[in-house]
């Protein structure tokens, strides 16, 4: 097969899994979307982390969720998920519990948001 | 920066809430999401196989076919302690799996729809009935199309009597929040 052909397709799938060592649940902690986290401190060079996860702590100095992380470094969520389960068992992030299921909003969490869209 | 100590005080994060827009390719769920979003709307991926759903072991990846699922997502921070995500579904119908990790945790979801393409809101409305997603039908008004009462879009999509119908304009700020603003007033009338 021509490689021209076979690469295109391969790069975006096989590099995220490589950068996780082929794990797609994180070690600890669930994380969905909208989860949000925060670096407990910039990297630094004797961490001995990837680069992409350097890159989650630099990205991560204020609160952010991770889809925005995944959309700003440009990795799968699911990618972002492990790196992130490592760097929270590293205890250089922390995290909000993640979100219940169901019932997620209270009363009071609709109403704000209805006047903050409404202000 | 050396100095500084990573069991820093205890931070508080923001609360992230997430409502979908969901509906048929084309009927303009990033034009909302864009319309209503603080910074332009992101996209995030996700890569999936076809074979590997539920399992999480990937090691004998051959054969699988790998997709990849692109979404559109926006931001608007409520306050410094509540920010809310709009998340675009991705448009096609065997990408509803990915709609259930999406759907988790939702508030509730708004059905975008077309007048002239009104069958293919089937599938959508059916997932979060099926669900029990609370959801609202907003009937994007493209111009040309023919204009409807919310009442005859109620009845031609089969909805409960309980399901709001709205009428909006999804590139328009202001017409995009009062969608999103119905679909919060309606979870909230909602028996808990």
């Amino acid at each position: 097969m021509d490689p021209t052909q076979q690469w295109p397709d391969a790069g975006p799938v096989v590099r995220p899994y490589a950068m996780t060592s082929g794990r797609t649940t994180p070690v600890r902690g669930a994380f969905d979307l909208i989860s949000i986290v925060m670096a407990t401190r910039p990297p630094e060079d004797d961490d001995g982390l990837h680069p992409e996860s350097a890159q989650i702590l630099r990205h991560s100095q204020q609160p952010v969720s991770v889809a925005e992380l995944s959309a700003e470094l440009d990795l799968p969520a699911g990618t972002v998920m492990v790196l992130l389960g490592d760097l929270l068992a590293q205890q250089l992030i922390v995290t909000r519990s993640p979100t219940p299921a169901r019932g997620v909003a209270s009363r009071p969490v609709l109403e704000a948001v209805i006047n903050g869209l409404s202000g | 920066m050396d100095s500084v100590v990573s069991d820093a005080a205890p931070v508080v994060l923001p609360t992230a809430v997430k409502i979908l827009i969901a509906g048929h390719f084309g009927v303009g769920k990033t034009t909302m999401v864009g319309a209503v979003s603080e910074i332009k709307p992101l996209r995030t991926e996700e890569v999936l196989t076809d074979a590997g759903i539920g399992v999480d072991d990937l090691s004998g990846v051959e054969g699988k076919t790998h997709t990849t699922v692109a979404m559109d997502f926006g931001r608007i921070t409520i306050s410094r302690d509540l920010v809310l995500y709009l998340f675009g579904t991705p448009g096609q119908d065997r990408f509803s799996f990915l709609w259930d990790e999406l759907a988790a945790g939702a508030i509730g979801a708004v059905v975008l729809a077309d007048t002239r393409r009104l069958k293919e809101s089937f599938a959508c409305i059916d997932y979060f009935e099926d669900r029990e997603t609370p959801f609202i039908v907003a009937v994007n008004c493209f111009d040309g199309g023919e204009r409807f009462q919310p009442s005859d879009v109620q009845l031609a999509l089969n909805l409960d009597a309980g399901v709001p119908v709205v009428m909006c304009d999804a590139r328009d700020q202001v017409s995009s929040r009062r969608v999103l603003v119905a679909l919060l007033q309606h979870v909230l009338s909602l028996p808990v």
